[in-house]
């Protein structure tokens, strides 16, 4: 169980998708101008995530590795998340239209986010077992929930405040970003010290 | 053989066709149905998402109608829109309060002067970031157009470097309210042709050193109006446009000649 709260708080902290990765920036800084959008979003990419993760790792492993057909991966997996991402929309769209309203275009523009194709690629790159990879992208999941949420919430206080108007939205923004990644690297080594090496 | 040219296309069509069946089968389980009256509407709202209706765009409005919100919000369409809105819905019609824009400012060149002579970038923007604008009064149009360049009905003319907007054409949607630097155009009920040309809440006194025609505050326009809707407040005379039967005489008694009729 260790070893999971390991690759959980990396996954979160450590590697964080958005900050340390710089994977899934288009919806870092599209959907997070409110917080209720952002929170949306997040649930949505964590979801997609751990089910895409859910599928691909036994494809890769069981039909690609054997078969030595490793190059076709990017392309199935994509397929695997789109539908996820069309299964997410369908099911937005009938139980929450609101939300599936206010993310508009965002939602299906997940199936090219890349930070799920990337946590479903790193997985099976680094020999992760099954539970492991499911961790991961529980962990990358809540890691981009993290980021996407308290930037929404940065970005709110940003929008109020008197800043001249050539900075104003998208500027302020990536400039807000870049320390917000920069106080992320303050988490590296923590969990080391905490858990012991992994 | 049979591993690299056949297994990938038989992987891919049976990845394919489960992931297919899978969407097919969750688009009927949890299928919306399409509201019918969202698509009529959205035929008929002019879907230039203007927002003088209060909400995100025609979308939206048409989103609120259906839930209940009154449909005659939508003045850019005007009665023809809300009466082909209430005969989809089968709600009683209700009439739609036209409004237009009117810019209060009347200082045309030789009647308010200038503080400086601009030389930057030609917008209003660019000149009420330098001290307030080029205009002696702080309340002046700056003439660049910003709001002309913002109208979608090409409403609005500079005549003399001062914002003349036809009524005729102006539907009173608000995107000349907002770009405007100086926030001296504003929106009235299309009720009355009379106008309060001058937006400076100045004292008279102040105001007569900068402009010819500027609302002194004198008060003879509220003492004369004969349905009572001129009140003078914050030394600027104001039309309550429920009231104003248009009848001119304000305008024939104001001694700067601030209120207009046009």
């Amino acid at each position: 169980m260790g070893e999971m709260m390991i690759i959980l708080l990396n996954a979160i902290l450590m590697e964080n998708l958005v900050l340390k990765k710089f994977l899934g920036i288009c919806p870092f800084l599209g959907v997070s101008k409110k917080i209720n959008s952002a929170l949306g979003m997040s649930v949505a990419v964590t979801l997609v995530m751990l089910a895409a993760t859910a599928i691909t790792w036994p494809i890769h492993t069981y039909i690609f590795l054997p078969n030595k057909l490793q190059y076709l991966r990017t392309i199935a997996f994509i397929l695997i998340i789109a539908l996820f991402v069309q299964l997410v929309e369908i099911i937005l769209g009938k139980f929450f239209p609101p939300l599936h309203r206010s993310l508009g275009v965002f939602l299906p523009l997940i199936t090219t986010n890349c930070a799920i194709l990337g946590i479903t690629i790193l997985n099976v790159d680094d020999n992760l077992g099954y539970l492991d990879s499911i961790f991961r992208a529980l962990g990358g999941g809540l890691g981009f929930a993290l980021a996407l949420i308290v930037f929404s919430s940065l970005r709110q206080k940003l929008e109020e405040s008197n800043i001249p108007k050539a900075f104003k939205g998208i500027p302020a923004a990536l400039i807000a970003a870049s320390f917000f990644s920069l106080s992320f690297a303050g988490f590296s080594g923590m969990v080391e010290n905490m858990f012991g090496k992994a | 053989m049979f591993t690299q040219y056949f297994l990938p296309v038989i992987i891919f069509i049976g990845l394919g066709s489960l992931a297919g069946i899978a969407l097919s089968v969750a688009s009927t389980v949890f299928a919306v149905p399409e509201n019918e009256y969202l698509k009529k509407l959205r035929q008929i709202l002019p879907g230039i998402n203007c927002g003088a209706c209060g909400y995100n765009g025609c979308d939206e409005y048409a989103y609120k109608v259906i839930e209940g919100e009154p449909l005659n919000l939508c003045t850019p369409g005007g009665d023809k829109v809300a009466e082909e809105i209430s005969e989809i819905l089968g709600r009683e019609f209700e009439d739609v309060v036209e409004k237009v824009a009117f810019a209060r400012c009347a200082g045309i060149p030789g009647v308010s002067g200038q503080k400086y002579e601009y030389t930057g970038p030609p917008s209003c923007a660019g000149s009420a970031a330098l001290y307030g604008g080029h205009g002696d009064c702080t309340y002046k149009c700056l003439g660049f157009g910003d709001c002309v360049e913002a109208c979608p009905y090409d409403a609005i003319d500079i005549v003399d470097f001062v914002a003349i907007i036809d009524r005729n054409k102006c539907t009173g949607c608000i995107a000349c309210v907002a770009a405007c630097p100086k926030e001296i155009i504003e929106i009235r009920k299309d009720s009355g042709s009379v106008y309060v040309a001058c937006a400076n809440c100045q004292a008279g006194k102040d105001v007569r050193k900068i402009c010819k025609r500027g609302c002194i505050a004198c008060g003879i326009c509220a003492k004369k109006c004969s349905a009572g809707a001129i009140t003078v407040e914050n030394y600027l005379a104001n039309i309550d446009y429920d009231k104003c039967t248009d009848c001119g005489e304000c305008v024939s008694v104001c001694p700067t000649g601030c209120i207009t009729q046009k």
